[in-house]
């Protein structure tokens, strides 16, 4: 590599690191305000890319043109940004973190298929910026004019924030409400406008970004979650709410993958690497570092003490009716096959073991009070280490072996992931799913990249598919039954202690965090169980099986049955599986029709519908 | 220092930013004995508990417990060498009946917490209905900790407190907002049961009824320094002490 080389791809990176701190100060702007993690975020990136496309084109080729479409990009988004919080997020201030969470997923839902629908699924690439096609003779290399002036850009952003922060009335309000939020409501200041301008400005940067990325990469249906995901990174990195935190750690997460891509160039001649997955290796070792060392991030402040606990539901073991109601199902499922034809055999199959996926992380979420956004990385995981072991060994030692990957994984994230709690940690399960997901989908040598892997098929003895219903039907009851049995045990107690208090729970002697990793990888063994079962019963499996939408489908299950039971879950898997099964027939906006499932459940039935039916029978007893 | 000194606090220092909380606080607790901090708010009587029990590292200091260092341990050790804890706001888990909560204190007394496959609720029941029998709320047994009142919930943590056999009990506030019978009540039950398990007492009140009471000895905090220490007779008839807490002839009512 030479000294020009490496300048080529350090200027690269710094103008990554640009676009990436666009994105990422909007998220902490937004959240320093409400306090909420928008993360829909992405999504109104990529929405920006698209519109900027869109009105390029419509405008003409000349300079005028194109600059003013990017601007008309920039306010068209944050005009939807302002539609987000008024119509969506200011019915949510109020509600638990997780649900506010969940919402703005319903929207990264949504955008995806409006986007789908208006655009199409194709790749869509930019023209060259009118005034910037040109290069720049540096050092003997040509380096495009374009990344100079997104390199600008980013410092140039950074000053205008701060100055508008620390000069203007409307910046020192929105500082204020960062600090104190009870504070600024009893100075009178309008909390509906100022709620709104925030994320007016935050989605502005987002769509900015957006159209501004677009002679540099193609306008594209995974950039929503690629790059909330390095957002989230980033904001990890350099302190949530922090604004020179975000520049630094957009900066150092920039040069860093500019690095891997100068070594990964050199290292082309010797052991083949390929550079691609060196910067995702690096984002995550730089995010690795700054966890182990300071958790709330460089520019970070740890969050003020959790909040007093909630208001708690009591937690019941299952009594005796629903030992029998229970029994009776699982009886009346083994009999289906009986009269059941191919179609319900796959379909309850699919039921099965969506209700362990389901089981495993309410058990994480729910007695263990640590929020997931990835949990479909220990299921995928798992499910490609069970087709990569049936190449060697027998299906049966696959589908057993394979779940420990995943318990494995889990470990190593699980011992980031519970240094933080609430958005945090949310935010890092999902930051280490999309960096599991990137692998999988860019190591074709092993994975079969973005194909995937086939003919992974069950032993003879198992291939009928009613044989290996009931397979999954044993094992996932057999495995749902045991996570209940340690919700349970001392073990169960002491995970559910410290989500309740952790004071008290280390005042007795629970040693928290320790508890917690546990908890969490035994939720990712769970769900690789899961993932094993999976792979088998599909015969192929792609990126799509550890990609985050199949996380969202876990925790939509887990909201829709309701957090606070044990059977929740499992109605949840039956009734979402269900549900999918017949939209993806009728309609192939499928993501939308969930994302709008995941806004009315959340606005509505908070509880779920165990909560529901929960509430019926409290009503049906205590008049009131 | 005498030889049965369970703790020993040897110029502890530690602040927040520019505040000065704990200023090279030095003094000793012996085992069974009951000893009270006073001091007005802000005095750093909480900032001391946090440390003691180590929720809180300390700039400066040491903070002997059975004659072995304990500072800069995390608290579930400190908790396990023998140091109990309540909260100045009881801390409980809501999600659990307050029978589970003493069970769970139980459990991990007997190191059962790792048990991942054991049925929880047959372990230890009859021994936490006992202690909860001891605290007086052996009919709430079986109410969510989250929907019981401010008095039981202390009840409640004075249980799970003693579940764990401690040597030393930390106590922030024992009686706060609880009414003035009550207060004399749980304070007598608190130093019976202290003293029936041989436990050292260590509590912050701003009741002085309570503190002249039940206190062999009384430490008075003023912004983190001690500004008198002695039998509660000795420390009641310092001018100093008088100055900036008691105020002049009348006691204050409650902060
Ligand atoms: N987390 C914190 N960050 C900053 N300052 C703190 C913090 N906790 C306490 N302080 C300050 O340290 C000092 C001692 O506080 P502490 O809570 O220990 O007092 P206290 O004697 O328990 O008061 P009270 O009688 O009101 O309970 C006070 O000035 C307080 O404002
Ligand atoms: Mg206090």
């Amino acid at each position: 590599m030479t000294l020009s080389a490496f300048l080529i791809q350090l200027l690269n990176g710094l103008a990554g690191a640009s676009s990436l701190f666009l994105v990422s100060v909007g998220l902490s702007l937004t959240f320093g305000v409400t306090r909420v993690v928008n993360f829909a975020h992405g999504s109104l990136m990529m929405l920006g890319a698209y519109i900027a496309y869109s009105l390029i084109a419509g405008l003409g080729g000349g300079a005028a043109g194109y600059w003013a479409a990017v601007a008309l990009s920039a306010l068209a988004v944050a005009g939807v940004g302002v539609l987000i919080e008024r119509f969506l997020l200011r019915r949510l201030y109020g509600a638990p973190e997780l649900l506010q969470l969940t919402a703005t997923f319903g929207v990264v839902l949504i955008v995806k298929d409006v986007v789908l629908a208006l655009w199409g699924p194709e790749d869509l690439l930019g023209p060259r910026a009118p005034g910037f096609s040109g290069s720049v003779n540096i050092l003997g290399s040509a380096v495009p004019q374009y990344d100079l002036l997104l390199i600008a850009l980013g410092p140039l952003v950074l000053f205008l924030l701060t100055w508008l922060l620390r000069t203007t009335r409307w910046g020192i309000l929105v500082r204020a409400a960062s600090e104190d939020r009870e504070m600024t409501a009893a100075l009178g200041v309008n909390q509906a406008w100022l709620f709104s301008g925030v994320f007016f400005l935050g989605a502005l940067l987002a769509g900015l970004a957006g159209a501004l990325q677009l002679p540099r990469e193609p306008a594209n249906l995974n950039m929503d979650l690629a790059v909330i995901a390095e957002v989230f990174v980033v904001t990890v990195v350099g302190g949530l709410g922090s604004i020179p935190g975000a520049f630094i750690a957009a900066l150092i997460i920039g040069v860093a993958k500019a690095l891997c891509i100068a070594i990964g160039e050199l290292a082309v001649f010797g052991v083949v690497l390929s550079f691609p997955k060196l910067t995702l290796v690096a984002e995550f070792i730089v995010m690795a570092i700054v966890l182990a060392l300071r958790p709330w991030g460089l520019f970070g402040r740890p969050p003020a003490l959790p909040r007093p606990s909630e208001q708690r539901e009591l937690l019941r073991p299952p009594g005796r009716p629903l030992h029998v109601i229970a029994a009776a199902a699982l009886i009346f499922m083994a009999l289906l096959p009986l009269f059941a034809d191919e179609y319900t055999l796959v379909l309850l199959t699919d039921i099965s073991i969506f209700a362990l996926f389901a089981a495993s992380l309410h058990f994480m979420m729910g007695p263990g009070g640590m929020p997931s956004f990835g949990h479909a990385a220990y299921f995928g995981l798992s499910a490609y280490a069970a087709a990569l072991l049936a190449r060697t060994l027998p299906m049966e030692s696959a589908l057993l072996i394979a779940p420990l990957f995943a318990g494995l994984a889990a470990l190593v994230y699980g011992w980031f992931c519970v240094r933080l709690s609430g958005v945090y940690l949310a935010m890092l399960t999902l930051a280490f799913a999309q960096i599991t997901w990137s692998i999988a989908f860019q190591w074709d040598a092993v994975t079969g990249g973005s194909n995937g892997l086939t003919g992974v098929w069950p032993a003879q003895w198992l291939s009928s598919r009613r044989a290996y219903y009931w397979l999954t039907l044993t094992a996932a009851a057999i495995a749902i039954l045991a996570l209940w049995r340690i919700i349970f045990s001392p073990f169960g107690y002491a995970l559910r202690g410290v989500r309740d208090s952790p004071l008290r729970a280390a005042a007795i002697g629970i040693d928290p965090r320790a508890t917690q990793w546990a908890g969490f990888t035994i939720a990712g063994l769970f769900a690789g169980i899961a993932g094993a079962l999976y792979a088998f019963s599909k015969g192929s499996i792609s990126p799509e099986t550890l990609s985050i939408p199949r996380s969202i489908d876990a925790l939509v299950m887990v909201l829709l049955g309701g957090l606070q039971t044990l059977v929740g879950p499992v109605l949840g898997a039956a009734v979402l599986t269900s549900l999918q099964d017949s939209i993806v027939r009728h309609t192939e906006f499928w993501r939308a029709t969930v994302g709008a499932v995941v806004i009315a459940l959340v606005l509505f039935f908070p509880d779920g519908l165990a909560g529901i039916v929960q509430r019926m029978g409290v009503r049906g007893r205590h008049p009131t | 220092m005498s030889e049965s000194a369970v703790l020993i606090v040897d110029r502890l220092c530690k602040s927040y930013g520019g505040v000065h909380a704990l200023r090279e606080l030095s003094f000793s607790v012996n085992s069974g004995e009951k000893v009270a901090v006073i001091g007005p708010n802000g005095a750093g009587k909480t900032t001391l508990f946090n440390v003691l029990n180590g929720q809180l590292a300390a700039d400066a200091g040491a903070v002997v417990f059975d004659a072995a260092s304990i500072g800069g341990l995390p608290p579930q050790t400190i908790a396990r060498r023998g140091v109990g804890r309540t909260f100045q706001v009881p801390a409980t888990f809501g999600s659990m009946t307050a029978r589970e909560n003493v069970q769970l204190a139980l459990f991990g007394r007997h190191t059962q917490l790792r048990a991942a496959f054991a049925d929880a609720r047959a372990f230890e029941a009859k021994e936490s209905l006992a202690l909860l029998e001891r605290a007086g709320i052996v009919a709430l047994a079986d109410r969510s900790c989250a929907t019981l009142a401010y008095g039981d919930l202390k009840r409640v943590e004075l249980a799970i407190a003693l579940a764990c056999r401690p040597r030393l009990l930390l106590m922030d506030e024992p009686t706060a907002g609880l009414a003035p019978s009550e207060r004399a009540t749980l304070m007598s039950l608190v130093v019976a049961l202290a003293a029936n398990d041989g436990v050292a007492l260590l509590f912050t009140e701003h009741d002085m009824d309570v503190v002249f009471a039940h206190a062999d000895r009384v430490l008075v905090l003023n912004r983190g320094r001690l500004i008198s220490a002695g039998p509660p007779s000795v420390v009641r008839s310092d001018p100093q002490v008088r100055k900036v807490y008691l105020g002049p002839p009348t006691l204050p009512g409650n902060a």
